[in-house]
């Protein structure tokens, strides 16, 4: 089983989790809105796997490149 | 009016607070943590800070607001725009509070602030609309699918508490409109505290024209000629120009009367602007909305009248009984260039961090730089993206057009990632250089700009 690592691809803080641990994802589905400069920016599934692991939560601050969440793929 | 408190940041709070200066107002600026050492801060006589550095919890916190102004004794307030700007309740308790409100009526901010509500007096007032739905307050999407065939496709939704290009969507086929409909409804209900949406045909190839005007609160207004905000991306303005290329004088004189006859409905008090949508093809026009505060893109206007819009507010706010003005001559072209701190490469992506290096053309002649940013300052994710605005004028707009470009070459960004190159190809661009410009021009030509 690959661990795949999903980042933000921009600074701002987390405005939605969509998605829960153990949750199946498919490629292309959006996990996480992250929110900067009145902008909307969604974080999308790289591969389709199970979620084990989110790491932030709603009101956090990230970076770009901050690794987000963990799927299993 | 003594003493002014500004209740915004960035280019605009220091813009506020040149005109203030000069008519011998003193000013307060209102920071949040993330702000302390801005520019704006220093741009003032005094400041107050007003809260953390998310803006709800600061530039948007009306009671931490109103108490740096009592605390400074400040008796008026400028709210410039985004923001406080277009909050009715907000300019209410600044009237409420003994205060000079720098904008209009709060009942017109209400009436303009609701895009339906908007459209209806535009009718009233005789102002042709573009073709809309009905309602759908948050939760209720009935036969949506109905009114959204009636409207036709492609069409926008639109939040009905909505500004600024935020809460809007683009939907070409009735497939999930219900869907997106909810989501765009949810959304803004966290943005505007109002999840009620309607639907609005969407043309393909318009341009976006405005009228800048101004009242003086008894039903008598004066227009301060056009600008062409057509080069958009996501509804956001990137580049304006004044007077609009090309456009007919007969329509332009159809479009300032139908913007004077909503200021007469409205007996509009202030700076405003009158928002139409062109049809690039039949040269219809369509009433948009209207923007109740000073706009960003105000400068094109000033550098072809000469007029100093943000001292209209002011003077006319002081004394609203005596103050006057006729609409001023306009001469030559002038085009704004909004350098945005984002990554044309990546979407557009928003792009935070340190400005290592900062320099924009001084004292270039026929070039006005504004900006809130100097060099070592930090662009935080927390406000919008704008750093600097570039405007140039020329007698011609193909001087314009060069004098930008050239401010442009002159302008140095190192520590984020700017649209600078992106704003070049868009002026060097044949199809822009030709006035061939719509709302769909950066879509198009996406492969020539990026």
């Amino acid at each position: 089983m690959a661990k795949i690592e999903i980042q933000s691809e921009m600074t701002g803080s987390v405005w939605k989790l969509l998605v829960e641990n153990g949750q199946e994802v498919s490629e292309g589905d959006t996990l996480i809105i992250i929110e900067a400069m009145k902008m909307e920016i969604p974080v999308i599934a790289t591969d389709t796997g199970r979620v084990s692991e989110i790491l932030v939560k709603e009101g956090d601050m990230v970076a770009d490149g901050d690794i987000v969440l963990r799927l299993e793929a | 009016m003594r003493k002014l408190l500004i209740a915004n940041r960035g280019e605009i709070a220091c813009r506020i607070a040149r005109s203030a200066r000069t008519l011998g107002i003193s000013t307060v600026a209102i920071y949040s943590d993330a702000d302390r050492n801005a520019l704006h801060v220093r741009e003032c006589d005094e400041a107050h800070c007003v809260g953390e550095a998310p803006a709800a919890k600061s530039y948007l916190a009306v009671d931490n607001i109103l108490a740096a102004c009592r605390k400074s004794r400040a008796d008026a307030i400028h709210p410039g725009y985004g923001f406080l700007s277009e909050h009715a309740g907000f300019a209410e308790a600044v009237s409420d509070a003994g205060l000079i409100w720098v904008g209009p009526r709060p009942q017109t901010i209400r009436t303009m602030g609701d895009k339906q509500a908007a459209r209806e007096m535009a009718i009233r007032a005789g102002v042709p609309v573009v073709k809309g739905s009905r309602r759908f307050s948050q939760g209720d999407l009935d036969e949506l699918e109905k009114e959204a065939a009636a409207v036709g496709f492609p069409l926008v939704i639109k939040s009905v508490g909505g500004g600024g290009g935020i809460g809007m969507q683009l939907v070409d086929t009735p497939d999930k409109i219900t869907a997106i409909a909810a989501s765009v409804q949810e959304r803004s209900a966290r943005t505007f505290a109002n999840g009620d949406i309607y639907l609005e045909r969407f043309l393909p190839k318009a341009r976006h024209v405005e009228v800048q005007v101004f009242g003086f609160g008894d039903g008598r207004a004066i227009h301060l000629h056009e600008r062409d905000c057509s080069l958009q991306r996501r509804f956001q303005k990137v580049v304006e120009e004044a007077p609009a290329p090309g456009l007919p004088d007969a329509l332009r004189r159809q479009m300032f009367e139908a913007a004077l006859a909503l200021c007469r409905e409205t007996e509009y008090v202030g700076a405003g602007t009158v928002e139409f949508i062109v049809d690039a093809t039949t040269l219809e026009f369509f009433f948009l909305e209207m923007n109740t505060r000073i706009q960003v893109e105000h400068p094109v206007t000033e550098m072809i009248t000469g007029a100093d819009l943000v001292g209209m507010q002011l003077r006319m706010a002081a004394a609203p009984e005596t103050f006057d003005a006729e609409t001023p001559a306009m001469s030559g072209a002038s085009i704004e260039c909004r350098l945005y701190s984002e990554d044309p490469k990546k979407k557009f992506f928003p792009s935070s961090g340190t400005l290592t290096v900062f320099e924009t053309p001084v004292d270039m002649p026929n070039i006005r730089v504004e900006s809130g940013y100097r060099q070592g300052d930090t662009i935080t994710p927390y406000y919008d993206p704008m750093i600097a605005k570039i405007v140039a004028w020329g007698e011609e707009r193909s001087a314009a057009v060069e004098t930008a470009i050239s401010a442009l070459d002159q302008t140095r960004v190192e520590g984020i990632k700017t649209n600078r190159d992106f704003l070049i190809a868009c002026l060097r661009h044949e199809s822009f250089a030709r006035g061939d410009i719509h709302t769909g021009f950066i879509e198009r030509h996406h492969a020539d700009l990026v």
